[in-house]
């Protein structure tokens, strides 16, 4: 059987950075499993701009983005093995894989960084009625579709949800010579970036329907239509406010779904709020020495914030490989949301291996304005930052000193919470 | 005077940005850095676009390369730039950075690839 010190399933933009924050931390063994025929993950079907402002302070589209990882895996010497898909992991971290040249293979691992991404959810999530006739995408799969394989989904659409790829996806099959004729988003808000909206709807005119959805689909062979309605404070249709839209193509842009399948084989324990796994303050799961990163951890929607978590899964899974990481169950300072605040990653936190400052980041439950982002140690405020606005849609994050913490020695709960002014 | 509210869109952060324009003066608030009230001023006066497409590869049946304009074009010229890129096809291999198109529709700004391909 193979050996690596470190195995890094998904070679994306967690995955490659992943690698370079091992490799960079002094670990010369790794290896990344891609799936794909080429490294970059989605990055490469996100031909748009607005990718790297962070990290490399100008806007690269995706493709750039990912050749930016890719040359530094590639000048790192860092191994990886593309078209091969990892079936299992098991708990003391064996990898069994199949690619077409090796078959069935397996590897051992003493860390493992879990990079596999996220996919949509579908239309069988959504309970959409009406026949299931050609002509529904995912949002992702047009973008697939038009952008990497040349292929126009259809000429005339509606979109419903409003994420970044399905407001992408309406600019995008605009400039492509398609009509898009409506985006129904079913929250009295938009999932989706603020500069998407102006980029991608409002630079073409595509009305984006708040509080809408579809509630049935059109055509047998071909979608010839769909029907909107309005929804209610309950997200129930509103009868009398149906509006029937002639389209031969529906995207839906309803939502990401951590792609969790290896981890719960392996036992990982989950957080049911971000469906992904439950980390600490190094990145590591439940189970000793399996990190978990990117979208697979919670979804994002900077991929630079990607790249930040999974440099440091990768540095903190070589530290663990080389025995400098302290396990003292005992000091784990959990973290709780509260008021407003859905989720935080990571969950919690053992202070002997806190670095000396630590990024939180954690989405809001809706939309606030002019509120207060409040940090709680047994009841005492040590943190209150000004936000004029919070939505659910973009990842706010805070970050937490690790000398504030070491004042209260009793330290076991840190609660987060949204104050109004 | 004219108002109009624009979202910045320079970065994330998404800036509810109010743009008082009084003839040539034009006043910009809800900025939290310069780079909003750039922004503010350019898009009430001259509003320009980066433009991102895909262009088919010589010979080839299958396959497109991703391209963009090497910087923002006039946001009226949009149309025209992807339209004039139907006409083109990329010569394998392509780095990213090579020139795909010197001269995007009359704009003066180049159309670079933004992937390899081999």
């Amino acid at each position: 059987m193979k050996k690596y010190d470190i195995v890094i399933v998904g070679g994306g933009p967690a995955g490659l950075a992943a690698a370079v924050g091992a490799k960079e931390n002094g670990s010369d063994s790794i290896l990344i499993l891609e799936r794909d025929n080429q490294l970059g993950g989605i990055l490469n079907q996100c031909i748009h701009n607005g990718f790297g402002l962070h990290t490399f302070k100008e806007e690269l589209t995706g493709p750039e983005y990912a050749i930016r990882f890719i040359d530094r895996v590639n000048e790192l010497g860092i191994e990886y093995m593309l078209n091969t898909m990892v079936m299992e992991i098991s708990p003391d971290k064996k990898v069994t894989a199949m690619n077409c040249t090796l078959g069935v293979f397996e590897i051992q691992a003493k860390a493992v960084i879990l990079a596999m991404g996220c996919r949509e959810r579908p239309r069988g999530a959504l309970n959409i009625p009406g026949y299931r006739p050609a002509g529904i995408f995912s949002a992702g799969t047009a973008q697939r579709l038009v952008n990497m394989e040349g292929y126009l989904p259809g000429r005339e659409v509606v979109i419903l949800g409003s994420g970044d790829i399905g407001l992408i996806m309406a600019r995008r099959m605009t400039l492509e010579g398609a009509k898009v004729k409506a985006v129904a988003e079913l929250m009295p808000y938009s999932g989706g970036l603020k500069r998407n909206i102006v980029q991608c709807l409002e630079d073409y005119g595509i009305p984006l329907k708040l509080s809408h959805t579809v509630v049935d689909i059109d055509g047998r062979e071909r979608l010839k239509g769909v029907t909107l309605a309005q929804v209610d404070e309950r997200k129930r249709p509103i009868p009398g406010t149906e509006e029937y839209i002639p389209c031969d193509t529906l995207l839906l842009s309803v939502g990401l779904i951590p792609e969790n399948e290896l981890s719960l084989g392996m036992g990982i324990e989950m957080e049911k709020a971000t469906n992904g796994a439950r980390v600490n303050e190094s990145l590591e799961t439940s189970i000793e020495g399996v990190f978990a990163c990117g979208n697979v951890l919670h979804v994002h929607d900077l991929v630079d914030f990607v790249s930040q978590e999974a440099l440091l899964a990768g540095r903190n899974a070589a530290r663990y490989v080389e025995g400098k990481m302290e396990r003292r169950k005992e000091e784990e300072v959990r973290l709780i949301p509260e008021d407003g605040i859905r989720y935080t990653v990571p969950g919690c936190i053992r202070l002997s291996n806190m670095d000396d400052v630590l990024t939180i980041r954690f989405r809001v439950d809706r939309v606030y304005k002019n509120c207060f982002i409040c940090v709680y140690l047994s009841g005492q405020c040590i943190l209150r930052k000004k936000r004029p606005v919070a939505a659910p849609g973009e990842m706010e994050e805070i970050r937490l000193s690790k000398e504030k913490l070491l004042e209260l020695p009793t330290l076991t709960e840190i609660t987060i919470k949204i104050e109004k002014e | 005077m004219e108002k109009r509210d624009l979202t910045c869109i320079i970065c994330p952060l998404g800036c509810m940005l109010e743009v008082n324009i009084d003839g040539e003066r034009i006043g910009v608030s809800g900025n939290t850095c310069p780079r909003g009230e750039n922004y503010a001023r350019k898009e009430v006066t001259e509003p320009a676009r980066m433009v991102t497409t895909t262009v088919r590869i010589k010979g080839r049946e299958k396959g497109q390369v991703p391209c963009k304009t090497a910087k923002d074009i006039p946001k009226e010229k949009i149309f025209d730039v992807v339209r004039r890129l139907k006409e083109v096809e990329a010569v394998t291999p392509v780095r990213v950075g090579d020139t795909i198109l010197p001269d995007a529709a009359g704009t003066g700004v180049a159309v670079v690839a933004t992937a390899n391909v081999d």
